[in-house]
């Protein structure tokens, strides 16, 4: 699939960390900026980070201005790379429906379907028949403590194969001659003048003209590296799956969608649960109780039917959570030194933020979908606060 | 699911509280002499260590107490920092 170089004592971009992201820059600085003397630095394997916690979700549903047309960008770019890469991502595209349960959620929905019309996402609204019909497992009791209204849905919204986005890139990276080096961790980064000039690895020092950060989970313990404070919290994102089952559910579906309890099938027949981030910081890279029986009992309460389900696998990925909720990417005060942090759930912004991250280092400045997403928003004020996202603060 | 320690009720579960921040969080005594970036600094920055940090927990579904703790956000390891103001 890729080769494992040794390090050369030199490149023009080392990109720390080998996920979606990292990789997806350095296939964009290859591909579309004719950058290609480039590293990407993994502590541990491809895509064994963060990438491989998720739940495979990617959706463009959101409140913000800013942040429609930047997670449009995402879902065209998963919809065409299966093509570009010439690698099978296994795009599902089966659309997402979120149960309308309160006179909030109702109100918000619709202010989210408007921002959306704007820059060409459909979102709509969807009667409680018309969720019935499309989801027949589907069958409310009239004592549920939420009664479920209706629905909203987003066509677009898709499941894609995380493992062969991490790989897909690697591997058209590597044909365009980037270096992937993996089990080699960052423990510091050198400076000179207030610009970057290498970084100190467990195979030795590697020098590098500039360098971009794409570490989901660990993007204060990197940046501090260079003395940057971040405005991030690192906090878990649970999920469990059950054991797999014949095919019951088509669309992605959220339920109490204040709290963002979402459940959907994969293509292998495990039903997937997961909810809003733990509510402390944690590196731990396991979750904590409460928030399994929560969803759990929220999801029960809509599909009673899954009470008889075995739980089969449980596990969390670690969020760098941007205080407004919305992706970075940014330069910083060390020059040379770019950070791309997800926001709260990476794996959707995967193409989008790679293709930008590319592009602020390739050209020392903001792509135009991402101008806003820089870390000066936190001293001018201009924070995107988000509220579709499923780890809000 | 943690226990915390709280220094009125003894140990709970996580359920009841709330985690409030990092405690050595100061509040720059006259903000309009600060720049934007160190008001932005204190606003939103934070050191989000990973390892022993030392909190403000708000047990809100308790006593209503507020106070600190060291807590290891590696081992989820929690150390008391005070006793109960006398």
């Amino acid at each position: 699939m890729w080769r494992s170089p040794d390090p050369k004592r030199e490149y023009d971009v080392v990109i720390i960390g080998g996920g979606g992201h990292g990789l997806g820059a350095a296939y964009f600085l290859a591909k579309e900026h004719g950058i290609t003397n480039v590293a990407v630095l993994e502590k541990g394997w491809l895509g064994g980070g963060n990438t491989g916690r998720n739940t495979m979700t990617v959706r463009s549903n959101f409140l913000r201005e800013d942040s429609v047309p930047f997670h449009e960008m995402s879902l065209d770019l998963y919809h065409q790379l299966s093509r570009d890469l010439n690698y099978n991502l296994m795009v599902s595209q089966r659309g997402m429906i979120t149960f309308i349960q309160s006179s909030a959620a109702n109100r918000i929905a619709l202010q989210m379907a408007n921002t959306m019309h704007i820059y060409g996402a459909e979102y709509r609204m969807l009667t409680l028949d018309e969720v019935k019909q499309r989801i027949p497992i589907f069958d409310p009791s009239p004592d549920m403590r939420l009664p479920v209204r209706g629905g909203v849905y987003q066509p677009r919204a898709s499941m894609v194969r995380h493992d062969a986005v991490a790989w897909g890139f690697a591997r058209a990276a590597d044909a365009r001659g980037v270096d992937i080096i993996q089990n080699c961790e960052v423990t510091g980064i050198q400076q000179e003048k207030g610009a970057v000039t290498g970084v100190e690895t467990t195979r030795g020092l590697i020098k590098a003209k500039k360098i971009g950060m794409a570490v989901a989970g660990h993007g204060s313990v990197v940046a501090s590296m260079v003395g940057q404070r971040l405005p991030i919290t690192t906090q878990p994102l649970q999920a469990w799956v059950s054991e797999p089952v014949k095919p019951v559910l088509n669309e992605i579906i959220v339920i109490r969608s204040y709290y963002g309890t979402y459940l959907m099938q994969s293509d292998k027949g495990e039903i997937v649960v997961g909810q809003g981030c733990d509510p402390y910081p944690s590196y731990a890279q396991r979750g904590t109780f409460p928030i399994i029986e929560d969803a759990t009992t929220s999801m029960l309460e809509v599909f009673p039917s899954f009470g008889r389900l075995k739980l089969l696998r449980h596990w969390a990925g670690m969020l760098d959570i941007p205080y407004d909720g919305s992706p970075i990417i940014s330069k910083t005060n060390t020059r040379g030194f770019y950070i791309d942090v997800a926001g709260s759930g990476g794996f959707k912004t995967t193409p989008a933020a790679a293709n930008t991250f590319a592009h602020l280092i390739a050209k020392d400045t903001p792509h135009p979908l991402a101008e806003k997403l820089g870390l000066e928003r936190f001293s001018s004020g201009r924070l995107i606060q988000e509220g579709g996202v499923s780890a809000n603060r | 699911m943690l226990e915390i320690p709280c220094p009125w009720c003894g140990p709970r579960n996580e359920s009841e509280f709330v985690c409030a921040g990092e405690a050595d969080r100061k509040r720059p005594p006259d903000p309009e002499a600060e720049t934007e970036e160190a008001w932005a600094d204190y606003l939103f920055n934070s050191t989000n260590p990973k390892g022993v940090v030392r909190e403000w927990w708000w047990h809100v579904s308790g006593c209503t107490h507020w106070f600190q703790i060291d807590r290891d956000t590696v081992t989820h390891e929690i150390t008391p920092v005070e006793e109960f103001s006398k």
